[in-house]
């Protein structure tokens, strides 16, 4: 154990760790050497294993999503690095098409372990080509699983734990959880195993116990939810906040029991607002608990509008501490006050 | 790709072939001042809260941070040659062909600080300028500029428009398919596009020679049958020479072409870039080409400037920068509720 500051070391030690196990794991991407794909999710990779296994790439997100398919299918593991989520525009077809769908298309033939790891995330000022979340896209689409680390202990057992899965995995790493020194950080200094270890998919985490109302949030957002409930918790509403950590494998079984036992539910999401998370979860949530639920499900995401640049402007549509415990407050209303 | 000096006899002889006159090329000068100066003070107002520690989201100027010190001339020699009614599509390194392209240096620094008073109202930033009075335009997805400055160029040739529309990237982007897509296409609809490749010999933090399986990128354009041809970035008057050819050829129905300047940016990729991909004395062996001395040096060589006169506009250059950054730094933040508008028409 010692203490580790955010997603990126803990993402990065993970692969090491598995690239010392396992000789089929190479990483490709932009940047990757000297630069850690600059949000450090590869940092230290390269002088320890070189240009044999840390292979910078050209700027052909096209081409080296469709490599991973290919080296997956005769033998490899691909750690790929998508620099910035937004730029899936420029792979998006052999994710989509090939990446996501070949093991089923081709009746379970071809193996696709393919690890993705991207970089999400506003709050920072680099506007609407750098500062998406877009976890939706890629959840909405069979064939990938989803993983959505929020403190440094999960990402390393989530990666490893991707390293080890036979299947296309993303993972979304926020860049205001990074750790990483020019950039703010919201998440918190915690203990990390410094040996390996995994953590499992689909098992989401009560970050919080609570009675009044359920939190539900994953990435930035759970430490944003946190930090509401502790406001909410000194005017005597009691927050549950559950962490999501994948998306898909989704645990149902932890969101509907919570929301049993609160019967109120907020869904805080950074992704846009509109056909994604906030109303999957929903719906899922609903589906479970309907006779228990006291109010309306409720959700803050960003309103359907591209990540704007100027600050007021881009803190008007991320959600904020302010807005989480606004909503929150706003759902639990005048009884849990009283 | 360094060229042979020229005797003073062979400059006015090149300057003339490029139908350079004093006035214009004097012009030039005052453009390459205005882009470096412009660049030197959002670097300066950039690191205002940024320091000691180093932090993106902090300081009047949030994100990241682009500059093109070191690469003015390729901008002003194409750009100093376009109509109002061309088009530029430019690219995450934007600030010196937007300036170049005539677009307005207080709207411009305005929008780099997220004021209202901006191009884009505050909501593209730094690496998305749009100015549609200047037909300008940017992108900071890598290899997006190509195939829409060839879309302009489709619908000036559809709309019966004499215009040019040009494409700015950096070889990162040239190894990007849309690289590739896009001379096919020119080349078959036979376009009035003209591609303009800066190579600055890095992306981001890869060196070329771990990412280019050729040297040029003329080699490339030459296998779609687009004319193409290697400038020396650094030098305003051999960017001029060729861009004005092969122009004045795309205006003319002569189809499209490739310019590949090679260039180098002293400055790191991004603000804040550790530069740990190359070595100082490097940086310093590309500084002895600035391309600002070595056109003084030019205009003097040609009676068409003396020292004093060289003074003045770089005088005014600066100041017409200080102007646009004191302007972006007095304009109003906008509104929240604006955040919220402009899906949608």
């Amino acid at each position: 154990m010692r203490k580790l500051r955010g997603l990126a070391f803990a993402i990065a030690e993970a692969i090491d760790q598995e690239m010392a196990h396992n000789e089929r794991l190479v990483v490709l991407g932009e940047d990757v050497t000297y630069w850690g794909a600059v949000f450090g999710f590869t940092m230290g990779l390269f002088p320890k294993y070189g240009r044999e296994r840390i292979v910078d790439t050209p700027i052909t997100e096209q081409t080296f999503m469709g490599m991973a398919v290919g080296a997956a299918s005769v033998g490899l593991h691909p750690v790929v690095s998508l620099m910035f989520v937004d730029f899936c525009g420029a792979g998006f077809d052999q994710m989509f098409n090939h990446m996501a769908k070949n093991h089923y298309m081709s009746g379970g033939q071809l193996p696709m372990p393919v690890t993705v790891i991207t970089a999400i995330g506003g709050g920072y000022g680099d506007a609407a080509q750098h500062s998406q979340v877009l976890y939706g896209l890629f959840a909405h689409l069979p064939g990938f699983k989803i993983v959505v680390p929020a403190t440094a202990y999960d990402a390393k057992g989530l990666t490893a734990r991707a390293l080890a899965d036979p299947n296309p995995v993303m993972i979304f790493g926020h860049k205001l959880l990074t750790g990483l020194p020019f950039l703010p950080f919201e998440g918190e200094e915690e203990e990390v195993p410094t040996e390996r270890y995994t953590v499992d998919f689909g098992q989401a985490a009560v970050r919080r116990q609570g009675r009044d109302l359920t939190i539900v949030a994953a990435g930035l957002m759970v430490p944003r939810s946190l930090k509401a409930a502790e406001r909410l918790a000194q005017e005597g509403i009691s927050a549950e906040v559950i962490d999501l950590r994948t998306l898909v494998p989704l645990d149902e079984t932890t969101l509907v029991a919570s929301a049993r036992k609160t019967g109120r539910v907020l869904i805080v999401d950074e992704d846009y607002m509109s056909y994604g998370l906030s109303g999957e979860v929903a719906f899922r949530i609903q589906a479970g608990a309907l006779g228990s639920l006291k109010a309306p499900i409720q959700r803050l995401a960003v309103p359907d509008v591209p990540i704007p640049f100027s600050e007021p402007l881009e803190s008007a549509v991320i959600p904020s501490v302010q807005r989480i415990y606004e909503a929150a407050r706003s759902l639990v209303g005048a009884q849990a006050l009283a | 790709m360094i060229k042979p000096e020229p005797s003073p006899q062979d400059l006015q002889y090149l300057v003339a072939q490029a139908g350079l006159d004093a006035d214009q090329l004097r012009r030039a000068y005052r453009q390459l001042c205005l882009i470096r100066s412009f660049e030197d003070l959002i670097a300066d107002r950039y690191y205002i809260g940024k320091t000691p520690e180093f932090n993106m989201a902090a300081g009047p100027i949030r994100g990241e941070m682009h500059l093109a010190v070191g690469q003015e001339a390729v901008a002003v020699g194409v750009c100093s040659l376009l109509q109002e009614s061309d088009a530029v599509v430019s690219t995450h390194r934007p600030h010196h062909h937007a300036l170049a392209k005539g677009v307005e240096p207080k709207k411009l620094a305005a929008e780099i600080f997220g004021k209202a008073s901006g191009l884009c109202r505050g909501k593209g930033g730094h690496m998305h300028l749009f100015d549609t009075s200047r037909h300008f335009a940017c992108s900071g997805i890598v290899g997006a500029s190509f195939p829409q400055a060839a879309g302009a160029a489709f619908a000036f040739r559809k709309l019966g428009q004499r215009h040019v529309a040009v494409a700015f990237a950096g070889e990162g982007a040239a190894n990007h398919g849309t690289f590739a897509e896009t001379l096919n296409v020119a080349s078959v609809f036979q376009l009035p596009l003209v591609v303009v490749i800066e190579d600055n010999l890095y992306a981001d933090s890869t060196p070329k020679w771990a990412a280019l399986s050729t040297v040029h990128h003329f080699q490339r354009a030459q296998s779609f049958n687009v004319p193409s041809y290697v400038v020396d970035g650094m030098d305003l008057i051999d960017v001029y020479r060729v861009a004005k050819l092969v122009i004045e050829r795309a205006r003319n129905g002569m189809g499209p072409a490739l310019i590949e300047a090679v260039c180098y940016r002293y400055r790191g990729h991004f603000e804040g870039d550790a530069e740990e991909y190359r070595t100082r004395e490097e940086v310093e062996r590309w500084r002895a080409l600035d391309p600002i001395p070595r056109l003084e040096e030019r205009l003097k060589v040609l009676g068409w400037a003396d020292e004093a006169m060289l003074s003045r506009l770089r005088d005014e250059a600066r100041q017409e920068a200080e102007a646009a950054i004191l302007f972006a730094e007095s304009s109003p933040l906008p509104e929240p509720q604006e955040a919220l508008r402009g899906v949608f028409q």
